[in-house]
């Protein structure tokens, strides 16, 4: 007997080829700063880059500084492993990017935008110049001062976090700084910035064509919309694809695992591993969901089958970020290393089982105590692979 | 004034001299000399009047602005999780047997440096490798030394 599978609807927005920028700006342009602003948060749309943070309420709150020079920045800085999205975003669609760009400028009265692209996706330069000069020329007729720039970084994955890509911006090392203050009030050069990333953007575009409402009709109570995820891993069918936010994992599992799913890793390494027996009670979204635990992400979804090793899962993950911690605080600097050396210790013996507890202890250190995301976030694949892992951990 | 004077110079009379100048300027001469010598950061620091410490400081930061001498073609084979899944090492021991070097040296002709790099964003297309700018997907060994080969009988 054959069981059919459900498959996830597939949502084709983004992707949508539509070259009616022009007259999505024209109108967007028209309408006045405040309307635009209720439609975007009537959307509920929510930053895509994984952090989840309301994009109207982002561009609402920069919009009130009174202050005379701000900035719009697209955050390309994709480095989360497992992610690809925005890469594909920026290929197919950059003018719905730019078009979400030049709206936010008008609102928040910002004269100059940046994409902050990664120095991996250098090659993606000489169409995106040829895309922004188009842009441009579209700027001029419909008279709206606002020019973007592209600006590459070079091999930093903490150059996401947004706080450290204006430091690298501003020529600097890119550490992440205190929050508060947050950008909506001192952003890059100090000035108050909207950054956000190209799946917002590109979002921004489809609720400002098709309305807030269409939006919401996706997605469920607190995560609307559709989202782009990159699936990867041990699936027959790795690629991007946009779907309704919401799904569970089972589903997911069932419409993209190869059969032999063990594990789910949703959001990169800095996410959530999310184990067989859980798939059925895990949705990914936002939170709020009426039952079960609801993961937020950036996207990334990447599939593991019975064949891996989560001990190699962990520890390629532990040594992504020792390495691209970048060392300014103890707690993340020092932890990393620390987790590190020890899963390695107790897989070899040198260590109790029981050292795997202390280890716990410290990412729950690290979550209180790092200054970033990055510190904070390490906790999450490290305690939910150890716990539900702990004899692949061992022997 | 020799060639790095040069570069160096027009760098920053493009660019400028602000601080939020220095990654442009550090990736234009990385983009001609592969990496950056004592020399250019020393060239970089007082052509745009800051601290040496600080221009070296920022480019030891960023793992594209290697300090050590590199070949004219780095090779970044990505490293991570779905990668290593899908057979990096074996890639990489193909190249390291092609070149005859290993992860982290360069070639004696100054041709080519092996390097593994984080997360390129081709994990549906693994293994990944970038060859200065240009990307190279689904690697296999076979692969890998067809592409390497016509890097090398190139002019």
């Amino acid at each position: 007997m054959t069981t059919t599978k459900k498959q996830l609807h597939r949502i084709d927005l983004i992707f949508k080829n539509e070259q009616d920028c022009k007259e999505i700006l024209r109108n967007a342009l028209a309408r006045s700063n405040q309307e635009v602003i209720n439609e975007m948060v009537n959307s509920g749309l929510k930053g895509r880059g994984g952090a989840g943070f309301p994009t109207g309420l982002k561009w609402k709150l920069t919009a009130e500084q009174k202050v005379d020079e701000k900035f719009v920045i697209c955050n390309a800085d994709e480095g989360e492993p497992g992610t690809f999205k925005d890469r594909e975003i920026l290929t197919r669609v950059p003018h719905k990017v730019l078009s979400g760009m030049a709206v936010c400028a008008k609102i928040i009265g910002a004269r100059k935008g940046y994409i902050y692209l990664r120095g991996e996706y250098k090659f993606l330069v000489p169409n995106l110049k040829k895309e922004l000069r188009r842009f441009h020329d579209i700027l001029d007729e419909l008279g709206l001062d606002f020019r973007v720039e592209i600006f590459m970084g070079s091999g930093a994955y903490i150059c996401g976090e947004e706080s450290a890509l204006f430091e690298s911006m501003e020529g600097k090392r890119g550490e992440p700084r205190n929050k508060p203050p947050f950008p909506t009030e001192i952003g890059y050069m100090d000035k108050p910035t909207v950054i956000n990333n190209v799946e917002t953007l590109a979002h921004s575009y489809t609720i400002l064509k098709y309305g807030a409402k269409k939006f919401r009709e996706l997605g469920v109570k607190d995560s609307r919309g559709s989202k782009v995820f990159s699936v990867s891993g041990d699936t027959p069918i790795p690629g991007i694809y946009e779907l309704e936010l919401g799904m569970s994992v089972q589903d997911f599992v069932d419409d993209f695992g190869d059969g032999d799913t063990k594990a789910v890793q949703v959001g990169g390494a800095s996410g959530f591993l999310v184990p067989r027996k859980r798939f059925g009670k895990t949705s990914i979204g936002y939170q709020g969901k009426l039952t079960g635990i609801s993961l937020p992400t950036g996207g990334s979804m990447m599939i593991f089958n019975s064949s891996r090793s989560m001990y190699n899962v962990l520890n390629n993950y532990l040594d992504f970020f020792e390495e691209e911690s970048c060392g300014q605080c103890t707690p993340c600097r020092v932890g990393c290393q620390q987790l590190l050396k020890g899963i390695k210790a107790v897989k070899r013996g040198e260590k109790p089982a029981s050292y795997l507890d202390q280890l716990l202890k410290l990412t729950d250190t690290m979550k209180l105590t790092a200054k970033c995301g990055l510190g904070q976030s390490v906790a999450n694949s490290f305690s939910s692979i150890v716990e539900n892992f702990r004899e692949e951990m061992i022997y | 004034m020799d060639f790095q004077e040069k570069l160096v110079h027009d760098l920053v009379a493009k660019h400028g001299t602000d601080r939020e100048n220095l990654l442009p300027i550090l990736q234009g001469v990385i983009d001609q000399e592969r990496y950056l010598s004592e020399e250019a950061i020393l060239k970089i620091a007082k052509e745009m009047s800051i601290p040496a410490a600080d221009v070296y400081g920022t480019a030891t930061f960023y793992s594209f602005l290697d300090t050590d001498p590199r070949g004219k073609y780095v090779i970044r084979v990505c490293k991570t999780i779905t990668c290593a899944m899908k057979g990096k090492n074996q890639i990489i021991q193909a190249i390291e047997s092609f070149l005859k070097i290993k992860v982290g040296e360069t070639t004696v002709d100054k041709k080519f440096t092996i390097l593994q790099t984080n997360c390129l964003g081709w994990c549906h297309k693994a293994p990944a490798m970038l060859v200065n700018d240009d990307v190279y997907t689904e690697l296999t060994p076979e692969s890998v030394v067809d592409i390497l080969r016509e890097y090398r009988e190139e002019n």
